[in-house]
Formats: C-alpha cells, structure tokens, sequence
C-alpha cells in the first residue's frame, strides 16, 4: 500500500517520522502530566562539555575572539550618569567557518548524524543556522538540504534569506525555497520520509548543547582578562537556543552570579504568517515573533521536546527596535572598524544600553556577531525596505512602528532597551503548558517543574495557577 | 525560452492549494497557495513552462514545472540608503570632534 502523502496523512506521522529522524525517543523522557525531565534529556543524550570542545576544535569550530569594544563603551559612557558604563565586550562569533555562532550548534548535531550513519543532515532554517549546517556536512562529506521559508506571494524574496540561499549553495547544500506559511513544516517531514536524513533541528539536545561552549569561553577569557565572569551578557533571542546554551556553559563554569539578558528585537503586530507583513519586517530573526511564542511556549519546535527553554535561564528580556539595531550596527563598523550583519547586532544594540546603567568598573558582553554580505547588510535591508513603502528616518526610535516605519535614532543616547515584563510570559508559559496537556489538576512535580522551567519558585507558580482558575 | 538536457535550472510545484492551507494561518496567506523551488540539472530538453524531471545536488529526481534557465543571484546592496553615512559621521564628531557634546 502506498502512503498517504496529504498534508494530513503527513502531518499525522509526524511523531513517527521525527523519532527515525532524530534518533531520540522523547518519551522516555517524559512524565505523566506537564514535567519531563530535562536535565537527563540533556545528559542521557547530548554530549559533554570537553567532547563538544573536541568535536566543534577539530573542524575549526569556537574559540572565537572576545573583542573589547573601547570607542563604543567611551560613546555609551558620554550619555550615562557619573560612574556609569559598563566595558562592552564582543564575542566575533562572525570568525567561525560558517559566519555565525550557528556553528556551534550545527557541529553537534552534524557529528551526531554522521556518527549514527545518516547518509545526509536537514535542516529547516531562513537564517545563518543553514550554512552552519552545511559547512559542516561539507566538512564531513555528509549530503545535506536545507529548506528555506524566503518568498511571499508575488514571488518577492527577503534580501538577507536570498543571501543565505547562496551560502547554502556554495557550500554544497541543496536548497528548497518555499512562500511564507508554517506548512514547511510539511514538505520538511516529507523530505525526512523521503531521503531518510538526520534531522539537524535547532532544537535538539546536540544542538542546545553545542551553544554551551560559548558561555563556557565567555568565563574563561573574562577570568583570564579581568580575573573574574562577566556580570551581564546579552544573548540575541529568537527560538531561545542560543541564551539556553550561553546560560548552561556558563553554569557548567561556575559563572554562577552573571546575569543573563534576552534581547529581541521588536517586530509587535506583524504576523509571521501573514504573506502580506513577511517583506515589512526588516529582521528576519532575532525579532519578537520568534522570540515570545516561544518563550511562551518552547515545545511548539520541530521536535516533541525544546532543548531551547530561555525561560529557565533568563534573568530580564529587553527588545530594541528595529532602527537601534541598524544604528548600532554602523556604529560597529565606524567606530570599531568592524562590519557585521545587522541581526546578530541586536544584543549589542541592547548592552549598549544597559551598559549605561551598569557600574563603570562592570563587564557586558554582547555574546555574538554574524557575517555580512549582499544582502545581508545595513545597506541592502534598509533599501528594501524603502522599496516596501516602509518610512526610514531620523527620530526617536521609541515611534517606530514595525511594518510602516525604521526610525534611526537622531542621537545615539536616544537607544534604549524596553524592558517585557518576565512575570508576564512566564504566566503565559504556565497557561500554555496547563491548555496544552489538558491539565486540571497539578500534581507537585508539575510545580516544581515549572517552578525550574521558569525560573521561579513553588510559591510564584502557585499563585498563577490560581490566579488562572 | 529553451533548456536543453543538463542545463541548470529552477523549477516550481504548488504545495498546498489555497483550499488546502492549515487552519491555523492568517486570512491573507489563506488566500494564496504554498508554493516551492528547487534548482537541479535538467534531465531533457525542455521549454519554460514545461513539465520536467532535475537532478538536484543531492542526487534526488524532482519534478515539476520549468521556471528558469541558468538561475543566477541578482541579490545585492541595493540602493544606496545615504541616511546611513549620516550615522557614521555623527558617532564619529561625539566620539572624535572637537567640540564635547557632553
């Protein structure tokens, strides 16, 4: 008999496919309500801190160069009060083979498939996670596909995911290029049936934990430079991957004290569904729609299980807009003699600002950077979005408003972080995790798992499922 | 125009019908089909329009509709967006000039 290929005959082996996919039976993993237990997920199958330093050091992986960023912390230090601003810090992820720290996680999870004789990775990505993977396949004469949400309906393309498309390419990879719509979803399961592929998901235990090696290095070369952890870092945060792994290398440190910051940029009231809104946002990554669904709601991956839960790590979420980060990204290349991509800008928009609050004799590091390139670029996503009908002028960035304008600030002192109430999303991600698994009543390992998922404490997280009865 | 065998070539295949689309997405992408493009070496000659098997870089057989021959990257750094130069000039008479606008 042949398969069903419908979208619903497909949808509906989803669990099947993704389990031949993935390798990892999730379900031993799981408990009876809402708590699953994360840390043996995370130990039982990725890797250990020393094996991921071995696997990402031997193809040329990490170990990136932490930059003191001089002129931008002297610019902050003009607009901040007397004894304020922080030393900002850089960590040029842009240096490893693929141009991001993307490399971190797709090493992993690229070492993990050949070691299990897949033939071939996928990878379902619009952003630098694609030619991480692909470089790395290359690397280990693995096949590899990646599948890309890039075109709207009128068949126009986001210059930065074209750009990524090219990457991909010239690395080897076979790139399929889809319309905006979540039923990728769809055509990525099929291809998995099809080919018989790893899943090189971003959100697998070895892709989590390959990110753990960059917060490990952060406290090691701030040991090393200053003789102590660095007291804020700044991770960009979209599907949560990267500030999970940052926070856990930093942990497996002992850089027990530093806070950590989420920092998104602010894309509020566009759909990322919507055909019509996909070429108004000028970042296609690193934005707010990623970023709160799901911090709110981690397991809405492309595995049954996130690695990815900022919420248990995060400290404080900040956004920045749109026209911050661009400003911020020229102020990199002007005043730092570094030109990067826009997106991977976004913490470093945010530490500029938080630095201000922040003690001179403090430490903030904006923990990546990525590659820039036609398309990918200051210049190319601006116009393009001047080509949208999107207004581009000087201003007060606080008026922007995603999908109509980019307001570049009319003074540098003018950037400043907008704080989202935390307290907020965890509530959010409590009621979604209660709605999802038709929970009424919550037994006391559920509370306690969600106490950790999110950081809290028992009473918190019994005063919200009050509070959401 | 043509495409003879072996050329490189991009084709195109409708996903989902706009009859077909999930539930879950807005109005507007409803209203439009999920559409696909994979690039490959034609296996026959062909004309645009036609329909075609490719070979794409990972050895798969792929049909679909011929959309372009010799697909090429038009991307670029698009038009000069000048408000930019403006920020670099700026940073630097703070940071650098002569005057402290402290």
């Amino acid at each position: 008999m042949s398969k069903d290929m419908s979208y619903k005959g497909v949808m509906s082996r989803r669990n099947e496919i993704m389990k031949k996919a993935v390798g990892i039976d999730y379900d031993m993993f799981e408990g009876e309500g809402i708590a699953f237990d994360y840390e043996r997920m995370m130990r039982e199958t990725g890797y250990t801190l020393e094996e991921m330093m071995e696997i990402q050091g031997s193809t040329g992986v990490g170990n990136t160069p932490l930059l003191e960023l001089k002129n931008i912390t002297s610019l902050a230090r003009k607009f901040a009060k007397k004894g304020k601003g922080a030393r900002i810090f850089i960590k040029d992820e842009a240096a490893n083979p693929s141009g991001s720290f993307k490399a971190r996680r797709a090493a992993n999870a690229v070492y993990h498939a050949k070691k299990h004789g897949y033939k071939g990775v996928i990878a379902a990505t619009s952003g630098n996670y694609g030619a991480a993977v692909a470089s790395q396949a290359a690397i280990h004469g693995l096949k590899c596909i990646i599948v890309q949400e890039c075109y709207d309906s009128r068949g126009v393309g986001q210059p930065e995911i074209i750009e990524k498309a090219r990457k991909c390419e010239a690395l080897g990879a076979e790139v399929i290029q889809l319309t905006v719509g979540p039923e990728l979803f769809y055509t990525f399961l099929r291809l998995l049936e099809e080919t018989g592929y790893f899943n090189a998901s971003l959100y697998t235990p070895f892709g989590i934990a390959g990110v753990e090696t960059l917060g490990y290095e952060l406290s090691r070369e701030m040991r090393e430079l200053i003789g102590r952890d660095p007291d804020v870092v700044v991770c960009t945060n979209a599907g949560g991957g990267n500030l999970t792994g940052t926070a856990r290398g930093l942990m497996k440190a002992g850089a027990e004290a530093t806070q950590i910051v989420g920092a998104s940029v602010n894309l509020k009231g566009l759909h990322m569904a919507s055909d019509q809104q996909f070429n108004k946002k000028s970042f296609t990554t690193g934005h707010t729609g990623f970023g709160i669904p799901f911090a709110t709601w981690p397991d809405r991956s492309d595995v049954p299980r996130s690695a990815a839960r900022p919420l248990r790590y995060m400290d404080r979420y900040v956004t920045v807009n749109q026209g911050e980060v661009f400003y911020m990204t020229e102020a990199l290349a002007q005043l730092e003699g570094l030109e990067r991509g826009p997106a991977g800008n976004t913490s470093l928009a945010a530490a500029f600002s938080l630095a201000q609050e922040l003690d001179k004799d403090k430490v903030i590091i904006a923990q990546e950077t990525e590659y820039t390139g036609a398309g990918k670029h200051i210049q190319p996503q601006l116009s393009f979005a001047r080509k949208n009908g999107i207004e581009i002028k000087f201003g007060n960035p606080r008026e922007e408003i995603p999908g109509e304008s980019i307001i570049l600030p009319q003074h540098p002192s003018l950037i400043k972080t907008v704080d989202i109430d935390l307290n907020k999303i965890k509530k959010s991600y409590i009621k979604n995790c209660l709605e999802n698994n038709h929970i009424r009543e919550v037994r006391d390992e559920d509370m306690e798992f969600l106490a950790t998922d999110t950081k809290s404490d028992l009473a918190f997280v019994k005063k919200i499922i009050n509070q959401l009865k | 125009m043509k495409a003879k065998r072996g050329d490189w070539v991009n084709i195109y295949n409708m996903v989902l019908t706009p009859e077909e689309r999930a539930p879950q997405v807005p109005e507007d992408t409803k209203k439009v089909p999920l559409e696909t493009w994979v690039k490959g070496f034609i296996k026959q000659d062909a004309e645009i329009g036609d329909e075609v098997a490719i070979e794409t870089i990972t050895g798969r057989e792929v049909r679909g509709k011929l959309v372009e021959v010799n697909p090429s990257y038009s991307h670029s750094f698009g038009n000069t967006v000048p408000e930019v130069f403006k920020i670099g000039l700026q940073l630097r008479e703070i940071l650098f000039g002569g005057e402290d606008h402290e």
